[in-house]
């Protein structure tokens, strides 16, 4: 079975965390701080090689971004993927979620036939889980959201979606467009020889001439979305600290419950 | 093409622009500023510039929208009841459709729903399109992308507020993508720029660290999903009746589509985190894994739902669905009480906006007391016993 997974690079906010925010001009420096897969994506990369390992086939992966996004996909291979394809243009640079899946939607139609796309359910910085219905309806393809479960028989797929309060189990034809929770699986590290093999590797690009693109649906022209203004949250609020006896302490946490009518 | 330009006259290359960058994508070459490709036009440049040196070129599109009017919300039912977010949507659409001078309308698909559609008449709004069809009883992707598609392509509505639920989230996206317009995620602000007839979506990015504003100017409908728990709810007891209208859905039985087997429902814990309105969370302070019952049993005494870090799902401690944070669930209860978690950023982003917060945690430095609304510096285990005792002896008198 043939599988193209999508993956997004994101900026580590394990690092983003450690960036202070200059009180001054009240913005984030981002300098420095390292590109990583999205996490979900990763549970994305190991369900497709769990996948291959039972049914055999390909495992194709896509990403568009900048250059330095070939790094992720650098990783994606010393997990074990057999291809990996980088979407790089500065005429793609500004897409919204609407742009970005109608791209990819076109490079996965070059890279050829395949039974199954997988994506992590959203990604970290953006946080829309736009992009795989999106793409699912440009390939004009079912969808199946918030997997924790993937089970494929002959040419069915079944899958266990995680809802708010429920899991809903679903099924259906291959191929479909299928993005995954991380209840789904743990990632595997790349092993010694992946990691090898990787750096070896030369991932091709392709840019907007690459592919029969509509150039009106690509980058800030194919994105309905603008973003007019960023800004940095008001800082948290900072609140008491309950001090004193332990049992004097919990009359007063009850006290303050009760005044605001929680309990 | 919208870009930034530089008035090279007025820029002496002061580099303040520099860091009011939030993407890096400013470069000083020469004393000259350049604008590097990852821009992304968030305008943040052109307010830190002292001379006024910077300005976002765009052209002007024009587009005929104005065949699009009024605002819908997506009335979202499970298993035949209406979901809460539904009546935040109420609220939030009346605002919306006021500001425009336009009439709110709810759109709700399922079957046997006409009883669902006279309740809704006791809330403020204009009209209610009731779709039935036995195919749309439970949610499917395509049957309601198609029904929600053709009713849009008919009415021509500007604005359509969807929940940012499980639902909506899968719904909106393909919805939007049909219609070839623009959509925003999990909206926590929605205004009217009431000149230009704009939608302003605001929501968090980058895991709560930025919020963006966003428009979608030259597409109608706009679409947005919207955070639960974050708007205001409409009250009932509207006098105003408004019109249902039936309509007749244009669906059919497909074989190659997507079928719902079965639904799973695990043990009790399994609750509605999302829907909880108090929830105890424990964290790698709680020492070891049994120590949940604590969690458990505080979080039974008041009728909440217990909650975890991502330290100790990962640790096998609890199952995943119980993870609150960036890479779990994101909650807005009234009382979020966290015993143990040290809070680092990606367990605030996923708990912050909690209407009270209550920190029980031994280490006074704990980045988790920057946001509790009450902090107790206290070992959990002497704490949490006593706590549960009072609860309990409150909970007899």
């Amino acid at each position: 079975m043939n599988i193209i997974v999508c993956i997004k690079q994101v900026p580590d906010t394990e690092q983003l965390q450690k960036v202070k925010v200059d009180p001054q001009t009240n913005t984030l420096v981002r300098e420095g701080v390292p590109g990583i897969i999205n996490p979900f994506d990763e549970n994305a990369i190991e369900e497709a090689l769990r996948l291959k390992e039972k049914k055999g086939g390909k495992v194709n992966v896509l990403s568009m971004g900048p250059s330095q996004a070939a790094e992720s996909l650098r990783k994606a291979l010393a997990m074990g993927v057999d291809e990996a394809v980088l979407l790089s243009d500065r005429l793609f640079a500004g897409s919204d979620t609407l742009a970005t899946s109608y791209t990819l939607a076109m490079a996965i139609k070059r890279i050829g036939p395949f039974d199954l796309i997988l994506l992590g359910k959203q990604a970290i910085d953006g946080d829309t889980a736009q992009v795989g219905p999106g793409l699912a309806e440009w390939l004009n393809l079912p969808q199946i959201t918030y997997a924790r479960k993937i089970e494929v028989n002959e040419d069915k797929i079944r899958v266990e979606r995680v809802l708010e309060d429920v899991f809903e189990v679903v099924e259906s034809p291959l191929p479909v467009v299928v993005t995954v929770t991380k209840d789904i699986n743990e990632p595997r590290y790349p092993s010694l020889r992946g990691l090898i093999r990787a750096k070896k590797e030369k991932i091709p690009t392709w840019t907007a001439e690459d592919l029969p693109l509509d150039k009106r649906r690509i980058g800030l022209e194919g994105s309905p979305t603008q973003v007019v203004k960023v800004f940095i949250p008001k800082p948290p609020r900072k609140g008491d600290i309950l001090s004193g006896e332990i049992s004097q302490v919990v009359d007063k946490l009850i006290l303050e419950m009760e005044k605001r009518s929680i309990i | 093409m919208r870009k930034i330009k530089i008035i090279v006259e007025k820029c002496n290359g002061c580099e303040e622009c520099l860091s009011s960058c939030l993407f890096s994508a400013i470069k000083i070459e020469n004393k000259r500023v350049r604008i590097l490709d990852n821009c992304n036009l968030c305008g943040a440049c052109i307010d830190a510039c002292p001379f006024q040196a910077i300005v976002l070129e765009q052209e002007e599109i024009r587009v005929d929208l104005s065949s699009y009017r009024g605002v819908w919300i997506f009335v979202e039912q499970r298993k035949g009841e209406i979901m809460p977010v539904t009546y935040e949507l109420l609220g939030m659409g009346r605002t919306l459709a006021n500001d425009l001078g336009e009439e709110l309308s709810g759109v709700l698909l399922g079957s046997h729903m006409r009883g669902k559609a006279e309740e809704l008449l006791n809330y403020d709004l204009e009209k209610i399109y009731l779709i039935e069809d036995p195919l749309l009883e439970s949610y499917r992707t395509h049957l309601y992308t198609q029904v929600i598609v053709d009713l849009v392509n008919h009415k021509k509505p500007e604005i359509i507020l969807m929940g940012a639920t499980s639902l909506g989230r899968d719904l909106a996206p393909r919805v939007a993508t049909r219609l070839q317009t623009g959509l925003t995620a999990d909206c926590t602000g929605l205004e009217i720029d009431k000149k230009e007839r704009n939608l302003i979506q605001t929501r968090p990015a980058l895991g709560g660290n930025i919020m963006a504003r966003i428009i979608s100017p030259y597409h109608r409908p706009q679409m947005a999903t919207v955070r639960p728990k974050v708007m205001k709810r409409a009250r009932p007891g509207h006098s105003k009746k408004a019109e249902i209208i039936e309509i007749e859905p244009k669906v059919s039985q497909d074989n190659e589509a997507v079928k719902i087997i079965s639904l799973i429902r695990e043990e009790k814990e399994a609750v509605d985190l999302q829907g909880a309105e108090i929830i105890v969370s424990g964290g790698r302070g709680l020492g070891k894994p049994e120590n949940f019952s604590l969690m458990r049993k505080l979080a039974d005494l008041l009728g909440g739902a217990v909650g975890a870090s991502r330290a100790v799902v990962d640790a096998g401690w609890i199952q995943p669905y119980h993870q609150v944070g960036q890479t779990g669930k994101t909650v807005q209860p009234k009382l979020y009480i966290a015993c143990g978690i040290s809070g680092a950023i990606q367990h605030q982003v996923g708990m912050r906006t909690s209407e009270v917060i209550v920190a029980i945690n031994k280490d006074p430095e704990a980045p988790i007391f920057n946001i509790a609304t009450y902090g107790i510096v206290e070992d959990l285990h002497k704490f949490l016993p006593v706590l549960i005792e009072k609860l309990e002896e409150r909970g007899k008198s």
